[in-house]
């Protein structure tokens, strides 16, 4: 009889055993995944934040870091790397007024949000931190366009990020329309177009960095033609910033091309012809039946493109060496410079300024205009 | 029968190949880090080669990039990596890297060595380029000043002399740029000077500027004011360096701001440019009868100086006179630049024994009269002189392909730097690096790239030198600058 009782005792002790193992299977088997991405994620980031919080020191037997607070900030916000960072700004009175106009277009959207009933609380939330981080943006980079100001780091990578997306996206709309349509040759063309997207950034860098060369190079000629024999490009900074963006804009088209190519795809082509049909003229078309069904694409890929973009560093590197000065400097190449030079706790710095930038544009992205494309607002 | 032909196979496969082999370092396999080159890689890898047959070591050169080759060697050595066991490199980082405990004490080694004939080299680069700490710390491979180079042809059908002064340098480019100077029909350059960021430019600013700043001779510096360590950059000697540096893009190749020094070397030698700043790679460089057109055309001179120098007290440029330029020749005080120092070997302190000695004996192989008096006489080596018997000779000089003339000018320019008791000694202190390839050069760069003005590039050098001197500890940073003028021990 005490056998039987123990037996069952200890049946029982092993069922709420199993139990509760089960109960935790969840944990356990998820553990090890957990403690991966902790170290491949969590650790690094972790590690580097300590970086930007710190300064590098070399002492007998091996380096140190020293805890020196937000100094590496300070430097890049208000110290000697300001200039290099956030430019330097001029009185531009054209800037005043853009923003002024900007202001007033953000207020009479507040103020129609406010009259469809929206709570007021709301109204103070995002829109309107958005609204002003759109205007600080906008102020950082139309200061800095003034003749006698210069742009940092932070204005040339915006000027790539907000010119290269736009001209990626047109020029990549415009030869997706193209090969959508019934042409000859039209899937001759569509492997072409693709073909930079499988090119190395290096080896575009250097094949622009050479087609650039006015003084040698396989466009002499047509430079000579053209009066331009003594220009160089990397001594002009706007001409040197045209030169990366041309670069960037060749190497990343054929991604947006792609993308809308397959989108393309996906409108009806009943709804086009009766349209048609019905006397719509092709622009017509195009903005009241295509347009929409391209936009949740469409604003995938400038969301890829906005977060690709801020990390362009190797075509201003080999192009232009980041120069003339600093002129076509990102910041992903500001940090490279300062880590080549074992500056590590403001390369530490300017990564997270850089996530920072990125977050927040892409959240004022995802929060204004991603709803709206894909229809959910 | 089996066992026998196993003992055979043995002594072919093993016993022989080992009995052949009899050097010195025989097994033992050292890599080398370096530049990306030509220059320095070039001889390296071609006495390594030499090297190779005669000890039976095994070398492995690594090459990167200049900009690089600072950071590889410390991060490497630093974090317990240690991939090389020595490194050809800018003496004056030893400030950094001698206090990191990386590099090993070669003094024994070199007072045991016979054949690397140590009083032969030039008591400045034994003195400034090997020892650190009163410890001899570099084996010199090369000697550094930087000179002006001048088209002997082109000044002749100008009717001008070589430059003295900045103001002089300034009137031959103007008047020589435009004209073609080596008969293809196209307008050439008056002034070719390597101004690439990330690449040379600032030592060649600083070739400008010495001349406006230290008088007094070298323990005066060129650098920060020896009493408090403030940079000597705020003032009006500076802003007229910055004037000058800038006004000779004018008369440069449209490309300039993004010209290094090998480019602006090909310029020259191509007979591009009537006037350029350099080390001494171009006089052996001009000779080279398969890269040049100005063989027998190039004449080298001290570096230029000012008759207008920097009043610390005021921060004001005054005029010359016997107690303020006490080193000036004909009214014009002149301050040749000891730039870089010349590339120097040196060894991890961390690398195993063996490899310690294979390393010593290759950069004293190299290093050695019979390698390295060749050496100096051909361009692109990158190697100048730096041993007595280099400037004393003449006839290697000719054997080489210089006239006797042209060889007496070039090391003439040389030596009267060399000589110089007004030599302005190159930065090296902790953070040297820091200073110049970083906060100087960058300034620099946007400078010239019209992104600043002379005032704002001015107060720009001012704060980024003030940021690294306070991070550092001014006291400390103010004793390792005296030292490094050889006002304290070092």
């Amino acid at each position: 009889m005490k056998k039987v009782e123990n037996k069952l005792q200890q049946a029982g002790l092993w069922i709420r055993f199993v139990g509760w193992l089960e109960r935790r299977a969840a944990t356990v088997f998820l553990l090890p995944s957990v403690l991966v991405i902790l170290a491949f994620v969590l650790f690094p980031l972790v590690g580097s934040l300590y970086s930007s919080l710190a300064r590098l020191r070399f002492s007998e037997g091996g380096l140190e870091l020293t805890f020196v607070g937000l100094a590496n900030y300070r430097k890049l916000l208000l110290g000697s790397e300001q200039g290099h960072f956030l430019g330097q700004p001029g009185a531009g009175l054209w800037a005043l007024v853009v923003m002024g106009l900007l202001a007033l277009v953000l207020g009479v959207v507040m103020y129609h949000r406010w009259r469809a009933g929206r709570s007021v609380w709301i109204w103070l939330g995002q829109p309107l931190l958005g609204g002003l981080l759109l205007l600080a943006f906008t102020w950082l980079f139309l200061s800095r366009l003034w003749p006698g100001t210069r742009m940092g780091t932070l204005q040339t990578t915006l000027f790539y990020v907000m010119a290269g997306t736009a001209l990626q996206y047109l020029l990549g709309l415009g030869l997706a329309l193209l090969c959508a349509e019934r042409l000859p040759g039209t899937r001759f063309f569509r492997v072409l177009f693709i073909l930079p997207l499988a090119i190395t950034p290096i080896g575009v860098a250097y094949m622009f960095r050479m087609l650039t060369d006015t003084g040698k190079g396989p466009l002499v000629p047509l430079w000579e033609a053209m009066g331009l024999s003594g220009f160089s490009w990397v001594n002009d900074p706007w001409g040197a910033r045209l030169a990366v963006l041309i670069g960037d804009v060749w190497q990343w088209t054929p991604f947006a091309f792609i993308v809308l190519l397959a989108a393309l795809q996906s409108v009806p082509q009943e709804q086009v012809e009766a349209a048609a049909v019905d006397g719509a003229s092709r622009w017509q078309v195009f903005r009241h039946i295509i347009f929409p069904y391209l936009l949740p694409a469409s604003a995938t890929l400038v969301l890829i493109r906005l977060i690709e973009g801020f990390k362009i560093v190797d075509l201003p590197n080999i192009l232009t060496n980041g120069g003339p000065g600093t002129a076509t400097e990102s910041i992903t190449l500001h940090a490279y410079f300062a880590w080549r030079t074992l500056d590590i706790g403001t390369a530490a710095a300017l990564g997270f300024l850089l996530m920072l930038l990125v977050s927040l544009i892409t959240s004022l992205y995802a929060a204004w205009i991603l709803p709206r494309a894909r229809g959910q607002v | 029968m089996i066992p026998n032909l196993a003992r055979l196979f043995f002594l072919v496969l093993f016993l022989v190949p080992a009995l052949a082999q009899t050097g010195r370092f025989q097994g033992v396999s050292i890599n080398v880090l370096t530049f990306t080159g030509p220059q320095i890689a070039e001889p390296l890898r071609r006495h390594a080669a030499a090297f190779e047959r005669a000890t039976g070591a095994k070398v492995n050169v690594t090459v990167v990039p200049f900009s690089d080759l600072y950071q590889q060697i410390l991060t490497d050595a630093t974090t317990g990596t240690n991939s090389y066991d020595a490194w050809i490199f800018a003496p004056q980082w030893m400030a950094d890297f001698a206090p990191a405990g990386i590099m090993e004490d070669l003094t024994a080694r070199v007072r045991a060595d016979t054949a690397i004939q140590w009083s032969d080299i030039g008591v400045f680069f034994r003195e400034f380029s090997a020892l650190y700490g009163g410890k001899i710390l570099t084996i010199p491979l090369d000697g550094d000043f930087q000179m002006v180079y001048y088209r002997t042809d082109v000044l002749r059908q100008l009717g001008l002399q070589p430059p003295q002064t900045w103001d002089d340098y300034l009137n031959i480019a103007q008047r020589a740029n435009g004209r073609d100077m080596n008969g293809d029909g196209r307008p050439d350059f008056g002034s070719c000077i390597a101004k690439k960021r990330n690449a040379q430019s600032y030592w060649m600013f600083m070739s400008i500027l010495g001349g406006y700043v230290q008088t007094q001779g070298t323990r005066q510096g060129a650098f920060f004011d020896t009493r408090n360590m403030q940079p000597l950059v705020k003032n009006q000697a500076f802003a007229e360096a910055l004037r000058v540096y800038k006004e000779t893009t004018r008369f440069g190749p449209p490309d300039e701001l993004n010209l290094d020094v090998g480019d602006t070397r090909g310029l020259f030698t191509s007979g591009r440019c009537a006037l350029s700043i350099d080390w001494g790679d171009i006089g052996p460089l001009s000779i080279d009868p398969q890269t040049s057109k100005v063989k027998d055309l190039v004449g080298a001179v001290i570096l230029p100086g000012s008759r207008r120098i920097l009043d610390r007290n005021t921060g004001n440029l005054v005029n010359c006179n016997a107690q303020l330029c006490p080193h000036a020749i004909n009214g014009v005080n002149r301050a040749p630049y000891a730039a870089f120092g010349g590339w120097s070997g040196g060894i991890n302190a961390k690398a195993a024994a063996a490899k310690k000695d294979a390393a010593y004996a290759l950069f004293s192989y190299m290093s050695q009269p019979a390698q390295s008096n060749k050496d100096v006489t051909i361009g692109i080596t990158g190697f100048n002189p730096y041993r007595v018997s280099q400037f004393r000779d003449i006839q290697t000089w000719v054997a080489a392909g210089f006239s006797e003339a042209g060889a007496r000018n070039y090391l003439t320019a040389i030596q009267q730097s060399l000589n110089s008791p007004n030599m302005v000694l190159d930065l090296r202190i902790p953070k040297a690096q820091q200073y110049q390839q970083v906060v100087l050069d960058r300034v620099l760069s946007e400078y010239l790239a019209g992104q600043l003005t002379i005032a704002q590039a001015q107060e720009q050098i001012h704060n980024g030198w003030e940021e690294i001197t306070n991070a550092e500890g001014r006291q400390k940073q103010l004793q390792a600058y005296l030292a490094s003028l050889g006002i304290a021990g070092r």
